[in-house]
């Protein structure tokens, strides 16, 4: 039962990434060549706001429904992880023109093909722990 | 139900992508959606190569549930929330993708010259889906997170790995979109 909030949750985020359209190929697209403000506003909205929850649990104004501390977990440190990880990352959004979110609404959506694309991204999370030790963080 | 039916301008989009992040922290959770491809190696088996990946998944059965969600969702958008399946998206956008080699953009979500069945089962289209999926899951593990880790949560948070991380998405992004897209096609 513990899960089902889960599930709802879930649910909101699949309806918001098909209405906002930030599952269609083409907004992705249309980001990086700088031809509309769409994606931009919706990041750039969601972080302003984001910014403002962060605050509320810092200042602990609000707690986990069961009164708990919200603890926000850093970010690894490191110039190359970031940097070359996101580089990758990047260059494969923007070929995919969905990141990992995405990639599952657009099951939803009755898309077959995106099995494929979620395949090769757990391959390629995989490869990385297989080569982890080997690569610059 | 027009206000729900038609596209969602992103003076909506966002705030809501926001609520998401905020449940789920205050349902005691966080915000990450691509260490699911972890426990998906985890759960099936990686760990008995990988020490990496020997960790115990159950304890992310929660973001599994999400993502689960979250198809349910994008089915129920779909087909009971939108009447058009058209993207509004720049007029000298769809005249670029047309000439790189991407005919009718915006006239569905997706372009057909890489999602389309036919595309996936010719061995280019198969490459290109794979190798495309590949980079994300590689690229979001290794920066440790993808948009929703660093770009909301990281930035939200005014993280210095995030920035340089989401720095990273736009460099790989403006090279593939510029220069690699169009000789693909």
């Amino acid at each position: 039962m513990k899960y089902i909030k889960f599930f709802l949750v879930g649910i909101l985020f699949g309806i918001v990434m098909t209405k906002g359209e930030i599952i269609s190929w083409y907004r992705i697209y249309e980001m990086f060549k700088f031809q509309s403000f769409h994606m931009y506003g919706v990041i750039g909205s969601a972080v302003v706001l984001g910014i403002v929850s962060m605050y509320l649990f810092r200042k602990k104004m609000v707690k986990t429904f069961e009164g708990n501390e919200i603890h926000v977990a850093p970010k690894k440190k490191g110039l190359y992880r970031n940097l070359l990880g996101g580089i990758l990352f990047g260059l494969g959004w923007a070929l995919a023109g969905a990141c990992p979110g995405p990639m599952f609404v657009l099951i939803g959506k009755g898309v077959v093909s995106i099995f494929i694309v979620i395949f090769g991204a757990t391959l390629g999370a995989f490869c990385y722990g297989l080569f982890k030790d080997k690569l610059p963080h | 139900m027009e206000f729900i039916s038609q596209p969602w301008a992103w003076y909506v989009a966002g705030p809501v992508i926001a609520l998401v992040m905020f449940l789920l922290f205050y349902f005691g959770e966080r915000f990450g959606v691509s260490s699911n491809l972890e426990t998906f190696c985890s759960i099936g088996g990686a760990g008995k190569f990988v020490d990496y990946f020997k960790i115990d998944w159950k304890q992310n059965v929660w973001n599994l549930i999400f993502i689960a969600g979250s198809i349910a969702g994008g089915f129920i958008a779909t087909q009971w929330l939108s009447t058009t399946e058209v993207v509004d998206i720049n007029t000298q956008t769809v005249k670029d993708l047309a000439d790189i080699g991407i005919a009718n953009a915006g006239t569905s979500y997706l372009p057909d010259e890489i999602f389309s069945i036919e595309t996936m089962l010719t061995l280019k289209g198969f490459i290109i889906l794979i190798v495309a999926g590949f980079m994300v899951g590689f690229g979001a593990r290794w920066a440790g997170g993808c948009t929703s880790g660093h770009a909301i949560v990281g930035l939200s948070n005014l993280e210095i790995p995030s920035v340089i991380s989401v720095i990273g998405f736009f460099i790989g992004g403006l090279i593939m979109t510029w220069f690699i897209l169009p000789l693909i096609f």
